[in-house]
């Protein structure tokens, strides 16, 4: 049974695309089928953090309207070969998309993917509502810091009543990757810690993506993270985060503070 | 302030976290509209006005959820003079 998963936020440079590119490779290469779908229709990045903007001939959206099949579209990775995409449009008409056709496309991609991927666009507009519409799980996105967090319990409240699955009475599955995180900050009192975004929150941890240069590097030479730098904190964070979607109990490993006397001494008074 | 904030200047995420709650607890909640609040607010105004002079700062009106039913919640402070009398009348 293929599994529809959205990765969304509300706010935007949060690290949804990342992500998306990340959980996808990481669960490609277990040799699971995975197809990763572009929502950010007119901001098209996936294409771009996959290494494949070179390739995009055909997209979400021809798809959709039916001037391409399927087959056509999905561009295959060159690294990990059960890992496709399918493309945003670069047009600048949003209305192009239409639930109709999102429809038929995710219909289509449960048939042949073990995972449809979608990356959401920010916002709780049209594009947004789209990319959760037809989920069958959600990875809400948020760093730890107040308007990601608000955002992200707006998203949360969109994905419990704005969904099909929301709407058939069922409940939507939804987990928490706090991205962005950095340990320091959050253990001197600077920034919000993982327990604070889950107490405000409370939906379940999926993983901590710690603030990496190593996804940079991975963006700039265009490889998900997850296989672009092998054995990096924020691969391995990336990793884990996938197998506990396919039910893998990993623990959660939470990022190392470093910490001098005086921080170790104060540091846990003020998280 | 304790010791610990002291030598902590930095340890702004307490307030954040305690400002998020607050303002969550409260965006969750709303499901009627802000206008409709404030139209509610301004009406009991009026009417509590006819009989007591009371500070408006000192109004909170509210609409709270729980499971199935919606409470308005009214909470106005009297000042201590005009219940003492009021007190006073009905002994
Ligand atoms: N863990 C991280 N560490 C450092 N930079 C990150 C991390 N995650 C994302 N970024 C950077 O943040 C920016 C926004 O990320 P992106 O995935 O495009 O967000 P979104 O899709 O939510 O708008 C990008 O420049 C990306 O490289
Ligand atoms: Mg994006």
């Amino acid at each position: 049974m293929a599994k529809v998963l959205v990765v969304t936020s509300g706010k935007g440079g949060v690290g949804k695309t990342t992500s998306t590119a990340a959980l996808g490779a990481a669960l490609a290469q277990t040799g699971q089928k995975v197809a990763v779908v572009d929502f950010d229709v007119g901001l098209r990045n996936l294409d771009l953090v996959m290494g494949a903007e070179r390739r995009v001939v055909f997209d979400l959206i021809n798809v959709a309207q039916g001037d391409a099949n399927l087959s056509q579209a999905l561009i295959r990775d060159k690294r990990v070969d059960t890992l496709y995409l399918l493309a945003a449009s670069q047009t600048r008409d949003k209305d192009a998309l239409t639930e109709e056709g999102v429809a038929r496309v995710i219909a289509e991609l449960r048939e042949r993917f073990d995972w449809v991927i979608c990356d959401s666009p920010a916002g709780i507009e049209r594009g947004a509502t789209l990319a959760m519409r037809f989920a069958d799980v959600a990875v809400v996105v948020a760093n730890p810091e107040v308007s990601s967090v608000r955002d992200s319990d707006r998203i949360i409240g969109l994905l419990d009543s704005k969904t099909l699955k929301a709407e058939s009475g069922e409940r939507m599955e939804k987990h928490l990757l706090l991205t962005r995180y950095d340990a320091g900050r959050a253990s001197r009192g600077e920034m919000l810690s993982v327990d604070d975004v889950l107490d405000i929150l409370s939906i379940p941890l999926l993983g901590i993506i710690p603030e990496s240069l190593d996804v940079l590097r991975a963006s700039n030479i265009g490889a998900p993270v997850s296989i672009g730098n092998v054995g990096s904190p924020a691969a391995n964070a990336y990793i884990d985060a996938a197998r506990r979607l396919c039910g893998v109990p990993v623990p959660m490993v939470r990022p190392l503070e470093k910490k001098g006397l005086l921080g170790r001494f104060f540091g846990r008074r003020a998280a | 302030m304790n010791i610990f904030n002291f030598f902590r200047r930095g340890a702004t995420a307490p307030l954040a976290r305690e400002r998020l709650q607050i303002l969550l607890t409260h965006e969750r909640q709303s499901s009627c509209s802000p206008q409709l609040i404030a139209m509610i607010h301004k009406e009991v105004l009026a009417a509590i006005a006819k009989h007591i002079a009371i500070d408006p700062d000192k109004v909170d009106i509210d609409i709270r959820h729980k499971d199935k039913v919606s409470l308005l919640e009214i909470n106005l402070e009297i000042p201590a003079s005009v219940s003492e009398a009021a007190d006073k009348k009905a002994a």
